[in-house]
């Protein structure tokens, strides 16, 4: 068994309001050293062996279902 | 004429819209997310709700439902199709609208009775209406912040392909105040605000909303 992780981030163009949200509430509970915040999506697919057709696969259903292309980027990376 | 109103696990417009056809004129008929069948219907509503508990995305699993595969190939074949809210974003998912809704700007659920200005007459969906007239409909949404790209957004301006806009006030950040947009050939519209619950004075803010459904009945009556 492998585990292949996707990240789903929102464009870096595109407005953020629950990043922001999270941001914003940092100051109220003492933290200033971050300047902002982005928020994402993590998926972690289980799969029987990390080849190079299952990745495929895990390409095309991240670029479909898991992710909007139109809002949003994703990375695919196989968890060692 | 027949509109199929789609039924999907969390619709929660689906029996309004019904009514809203009925009360135009035409027969309401009630189609099922899990078939592949359109029960011959001419035209095809995509109601709103929170379709699959609007996880993922709002409208990304919706997209996928095994009646969207009729209703996708029907739309391409120029039936009309109405998105309200939750099947505006359902569209936008499809590929059948380009852009996307997100989170309204300011992070909460907005509820109100909106102004919409009119920007296209010549759809399926607002032949009823006239360029420049001003209608009030309610709106209710978290996730209707319309964006799109900088290209995407002049190029529906160019084609007139911006259909309603937001008066006075733009309730969720919507990239320049758009709150529904057609599809190239007109045929299929999508917006945020809600024109079935403005179909009687009894139980909205009037019947402003009423225009939309009598538009796609005339569309085909005289197609």
């Amino acid at each position: 068994m492998a585990r292949v992780i996707v990240d789903v981030m929102p464009k870096p163009e595109i407005l953020d309001p629950q990043g922001k949200a999270v941001h914003g509430a940092l100051p109220r509970l003492g933290y200033h050293a971050v300047t902002d915040v982005r928020q994402g999506k993590r998926f972690e697919l289980e799969v029987e062996v990390a080849d190079e057709a299952t990745l495929a696969e895990v390409h095309a259903l991240a670029g479909t279902l898991l992710s909007n292309p139109v809002i949003e980027d994703y990375s695919v990376r196989v968890d060692q | 004429m027949k509109v199929g109103v789609v039924t999907f696990p969390g619709s929660l417009d689906d029996v309004d819209a019904q009514r809203a056809v009925r009360i135009a004129g035409g027969e309401p008929v009630a189609l099922w997310h899990g078939d592949h069948d359109l029960k011959g219907v001419d035209a095809v509503i995509l109601p709103g709700g929170f379709s699959y508990g609007d996880y993922l995305r709002a409208g990304a699993i919706a997209r996928f439902a095994p009646v969207m595969t009729e209703v996708i190939a029907a739309a391409q074949g120029g039936m009309p199709v109405l998105g309200i809210c939750n099947g505006f974003q359902i569209l936008c998912e499809s590929h059948l609208l380009p852009g996307a809704l997100i989170r309204n700007d300011h992070r909460t659920f907005i509820c109100r009775d909106q102004t919409l200005k009119v920007e296209s007459s010549s759809t399926a969906w607002t032949s009823d209406l006239s360029v420049g007239d001003e209608i009030v409909i309610p709106l209710k949404n978290g996730e209707g912040g319309f964006v799109a790209d900088e290209d995407t957004l002049d190029r529906l301006e160019g084609e007139g392909q911006v259909v309603f806009r937001y008066v006075d006030f733009n309730p969720n950040g919507s990239l320049r105040d758009i709150a529904g947009i057609t599809n190239e050939c007109g045929n299929v519209v999508g917006l945020m605000p809600h024109p079935e619950h403005a179909v009687e004075d009894l139980t909205g803010p009037g019947t402003d909303g009423l225009a939309l459904f009598t538009s796609a009945l005339a569309t085909l009556t005289s197609a």
